[in-house]
């Protein structure tokens, strides 16, 4: 095959693309055509520059527009933050609150947590939401998993003196983008109680913010 | 005071990702605030490809038709790919069908090719990515299709083939004839460096 024959496949030849016996030809082809040589390297060029190429926003905000088609107000920009209760670091006790959990009955919840054995199964008539899947996981109701937040934001919030700002800060943003995530995936619930995903999704962060609450408390607990 | 290290209380970034798919579930059930999220997460790319593949005149317009659309589909979003992958796909099928329609509209004074000889003269441009989306914009239709879906997008040439209703060897020949166009839209220095 002439070289003007091999200058249409070139970008085939640089995509892997032809068979192995045309792939070697035009290897031996490039070794004596300095054109062809220069044409693939460019053509390599251009593919990685537009496989580089990066995104960019439009000059003018479209939302406006696209809210008045759907029919949503434009001018409320995000969602209004629920209120929520705020964190304060008075010491919580984890054995009690444990024990809490474990007493409880009514479950809504599976909440596994890490150290801590239930066998409990969910009620036949209780609400099915998220099973979290950890051995030993734990039947929460509502009423009890918020009481043993309660208990062990209580004890944190008496040991506060005993941890670190930086520790504190952290803690506070963590349990905030928790309580973030809580508040938008039971609102999400409200519209749609069954989404199996909403609810493995809820359980798991409720499940994330006792850990986190309960790794804490013991941190402080320990400097006592 | 126990120094505690911060660290062991941070979030682990598995915390925020599934967010997108709430908001999907909000959106679904009518709650625009979540679908502004969800836009303002992709309205970057969306608009990427149809100033791409339509030219930044229309880009505009058939973003904002996307996200209607997208509006209006998100009950059939049933979770099995990433709402973008979803979104991306279903921007390319609206891209293209009213490509059709636009491309019937309007003939192009020039032909795409004798446009890039004309961009190949211009002086340098300071933001020289800007130059090569502008070269990209003034390929013949047929070529910048293929090119921004295979190049850009990264669909394999079966798949810009069918979506497109154009043969493999088509699709494969459009891209060639728009990496030939586009080459003396290189940096001087990239074409400087191949040539060494």
């Amino acid at each position: 095959m002439s070289g003007d024959q091999w200058t249409a496949r070139l970008s085939e030849f640089i995509d892997g693309e032809l068979d192995q016996g045309e792939h070697e030809a035009l290897e031996r082809h490039l070794m004596e055509c300095g054109d062809c040589r220069e044409s693939v390297a460019l053509l390599r060029r251009v593919r990685i520059r537009a496989g580089a190429l990066g995104d960019r926003p439009p000059q003018a905000d479209l939302w406006p527009g696209i809210a008045a088609r759907i029919g949503v107000h434009a001018d409320a920009m995000v969602a209004a933050p629920r209120s929520r209760r705020r964190w304060t670091f008075t010491v919580p006790q984890l054995a009690a609150a444990g024990l809490a959990l474990l007493l409880a009955g009514g479950g809504t919840v599976w909440v596994g947590l890490g150290g801590m054995h239930g066998s409990a199964a969910p009620a036949a008539n209780a609400p099915v939401l998220a099973s979290v899947g950890r051995p030993g996981g734990v039947l929460v109701s509502g009423h009890a998993y918020d009481a043993a937040i309660a208990d062990l934001e209580a004890v944190l919030a008496r040991n506060r003196d005993r941890l670190d700002s930086a520790t504190v800060q952290v803690l506070e943003e963590s349990l905030r983008t928790i309580d973030r995530a809580i508040d938008r995936a039971r609102l999400a619930l409200e519209a749609d109680p069954r989404d199996a995903y909403l609810n493995t999704h809820l359980a798991e962060t409720m499940r994330r913010k006792l850990d986190l609450l309960r790794r804490a408390a013991d941190f402080a607990s320990v400097s006592l | 005071m126990r120094n505690a290290t911060a660290r062991e209380f941070r979030l682990t970034d598995d915390t925020q990702v599934p967010d997108e798919t709430v908001d999907v579930a909000l959106a679904a059930s009518g709650d625009g605030h979540a679908f502004e999220r969800l836009y303002r997460t992709h309205v970057a790319r969306i608009h990427s490809l149809a100033r791409r593949m339509v030219g930044p005149e229309q880009a505009d317009e058939l973003t904002q038709d996307v996200f209607v659309r997208a509006w209006e589909k998100l009950g059939t979003f049933r979770g099995d790919a990433a709402f973008g992958t979803w979104l991306h796909r279903l921007a390319i099928n609206l891209l293209l069908s009213r490509r059709s329609k636009l491309s019937k509209e309007r003939e192009r004074f020039v032909t795409g090719a004798n446009v890039l000889d004309h961009q190949a003269h211009r002086p340098p441009q300071p933001e020289l990515a800007m130059d090569f989306e502008t070269a990209i914009a003034q390929l013949p239709e047929g070529a910048r299709r293929v090119f921004v879906l295979h190049d850009v997008e990264g669909y394999r040439h079966h798949e810009i083939a069918e979506s497109l209703g154009i043969a493999t060897g088509t699709s494969k020949a459009q891209l060639h004839r728009a990496r030939l166009l586009l080459r003396g839209h290189l940096e001087p220095r990239e074409r400087n460096q191949e040539r060494r």
